[in-house]
């Protein structure tokens, strides 16, 4: 900056650093909106979890006192229990995913409507989604029951969400329906490009079915794999819409994860307990940064061999 | 082209292919298909417990004008549009910005920068909602469309950043190189040679944000009070309390909701898959 005063005219000022200026001025007003609105919050949401807030009046500190009445907290358990079995089985989406996609990797005629058609649920909102599923599983009259009664002869009062066995497990396999559709598109696309030449090679080897999908296929679908599995993980860790929509977190907050937890605690009409709903969502960011950490990790070793 | 193609097989595997296609689809969308037809059942049917035979009328017009007359769902879709597109103009704007600084400019902090979207865009939304709230109220512009929008704009920066970047660095950058040398200014590259080859991703970060948008929820209940700002899925799980038991109207409601992005879908289905597998297919 010195410099610009042996400079003849500003204008040359520009001239001369237009290279090392032009980046920041393009990234200024992005980078300005994403730290205000994403990366700052993050630290105070860590900062207001030492404190005792009702979002209005002055905050107390209270040090690590939400942490300690969070840790002795049933509800707490609870929610992290539901995120894990969450976790776990949306995997599923994966291999289930891939299922579809194999079944759809033709090429009949109309298949192309077909793989829209199949990709349909992940379009719709989860809000509907939920509603959906929700009149499904309805006792008496939804058509889960049905479904039931006419094979089994019983199950017609059955009600999946009122029922503290089952009504997380209704609530994952409704957003199984989208997230299926999503790894499945994956796939597809994935399948789309896979070497030709190596599958006909491995054709004359006799390699065919299972050991083939396994040997052959599958390393060149690793990169789909991979997407696959970072949206399927954020997904299940971000369910939220789902267990408002079915469940409110009930029966008896059986269907609570965590961020319906902070939502009830912090955010909603009655839940005005900041310093607290912070906690929880600290805790939830400490399990998502275990795997934003992986995926980083993974993107800049691919960034670095390019 | 894996697994082997149907045709290489006996007649009968074609065959059987084709029979069960339909019927595998069917299975799929069930519980959308359902839905669908209770949308149009007239109410006697739901009342008499007719509810999986043959719709005894068809009620399409008496539901879906019902659920218009009846609640403010037509005001809430149309606040959805209001948060969706300048959303999307918003979003799709910086990030051509960024995108360009990150794909073209070698500085010392360009990946921490370009991780730092990326890392953003994987947070809870939960570790925001109290700050962001808490910020938006103090400008402010709770319960408003400004403060919602600048919201999903700011946060959609990271997704699309990595999308636009990626998309650039695939440019010819022989062709920035050689305006550079003679002596085009950088932001006349970035306007008259960069902008028009990026159109295909802008069209596809387009239909995808729009889909976002339209289908968020939580920052819908979080930073929207009044039904003036109000979106409609916000305003349907409202609906679903209001009607209870009449389920024609909460189905006719939810498709009216879900459409706007299904059209998108449709209308612009290459960009729409063009933008979700970004990444699915390169090492």
């Amino acid at each position: 900056m010195a410099q610009t005063g042996v400079q003849p005219k500003p204008r040359g000022f520009w001239k001369t650093h237009q290279k090392t200026l032009a980046p920041w001025l393009f990234l200024a007003p992005g980078i300005a909106m994403f730290l205000l609105y994403v990366i700052f919050p993050i630290f105070e949401s860590i900062w207001i979890s030492f404190y005792q807030w009702d979002g209005l009046g002055p905050k107390t500190w209270v040090g690590l006192q939400n942490y300690r009445d969070l840790f002795a907290d049933d509800s707490f358990y609870t929610s992290l229990k539901n995120n894990l079995i969450w976790l776990v089985l949306y995997l599923l989406a994966i291999p289930m995913g891939l299922t579809v996609a194999l079944f759809l990797n033709q090429t009949v005629t109309g298949i192309r409507l077909y793989k829209s058609l199949f990709f349909f649920p992940f379009v719709i909102s989860q809000v509907v989604v939920g509603l959906i599923f929700t009149w499904f599983y309805a006792p008496d009259f939804g058509l889960l029951p049905k479904l039931l009664q006419a094979l089994t002869g019983s199950g017609k009062d059955f009600a999946v969400l009122a029922d503290e066995r089952y009504a997380t497990l209704g609530v994952i396999a409704a957003g199984l329906w989208p997230q299926t559709a999503y790894c499945m598109i994956l796939y597809l696309t994935g399948l789309n490009n896979i070497n030709p030449e190596q599958v006909e090679a491995a054709r004359m080897d006799n390699a065919k079915g299972l050991s083939m999908l396994w040997h052959i296929i599958l390393p060149q679908l690793r990169p789909a794999t991979f997407i696959a599995f970072v949206v399927t993980v954020i997904g299940a860790l971000r369910s939220f819409d789902l267990i408002s929509v079915m469940t409110l977190g009930g029966p008896y907050g059986s269907t609570r994860v965590l961020s319906y937890f902070m939502f009830e605690q912090a955010l909603s009409e009655y839940g005005t307990a900041m310093g607290y709903g912070a906690a929880i969502a600290v805790v939830l960011f400490a399990i998502m940064l275990v795997f934003i950490t992986i995926f980083i990790v993974r993107m800049l070793s691919q960034e670095r061999n390019s | 082209m894996f697994p082997r193609p149907i045709e290489k097989s006996a007649p009968w595997v074609g065959i059987a292919y084709k029979v069960f296609l339909p019927i595998a689809l069917i299975l799929w969308l069930l519980p959308l298909i359902g839905i669908a037809i209770t949308s149009v059942r007239p109410a006697s049917d739901l009342a008499s417990g007719n509810y999986f035979g043959m719709p005894s009328g068809f009620a399409f017009v008496e539901n879906y004008s019902s659920v218009f007359k009846n609640s403010n769902i037509g005001w809430y879709i149309l606040n959805s549009f209001r948060v969706t597109i300048p959303t999307v103009i918003g979003a799709v704007a910086l990030s051509c910005l960024t995108g360009y600084a990150l794909a073209v400019y070698k500085f010392k902090s360009n990946l921490f920068v370009f991780f730092l979207f990326v890392a953003g865009n994987f947070v809870p939304f939960q570790i925001l909602a109290i700050p962001v709230r808490d910020l938006t109220l103090k400008m402010g512009l709770y319960d408003t469309m400004t403060g919602l929008v600048l919201f999903h704009v700011a946060f959609q920066t990271g997704f699309c950043t990595l999308f636009m970047r990626n998309f650039m660095k695939a440019l010819p950058f022989a062709l920035i190189e050689s305006a550079r040398v003679e002596g085009v200014n950088e932001f006349k590259i970035f306007w008259h040679i960069v902008l028009p080859l990026v159109r295909p991703a802008m069209a596809a970060l387009a239909v995808l944000i729009f889909t976002f948008i339209w289908n968020d929820y939580f920052w819908a209940t979080v930073m929207a009070q009044s039904a003036d700002v109000r979106p409609v899925t916000a305003g349907m799980n409202e609906l679903k309390g209001q009607y209870k038991v009449a389920w024609e109207l909460i189905s006719a409601a939810a498709i009216v909701a879900a459409l706007p992005p299904v059209a998108m879908f449709f209308l612009m289905q290459k960009h729409f898959i063009a933008g979700l597998t970004l990444g699915a297919t390169k090492g």
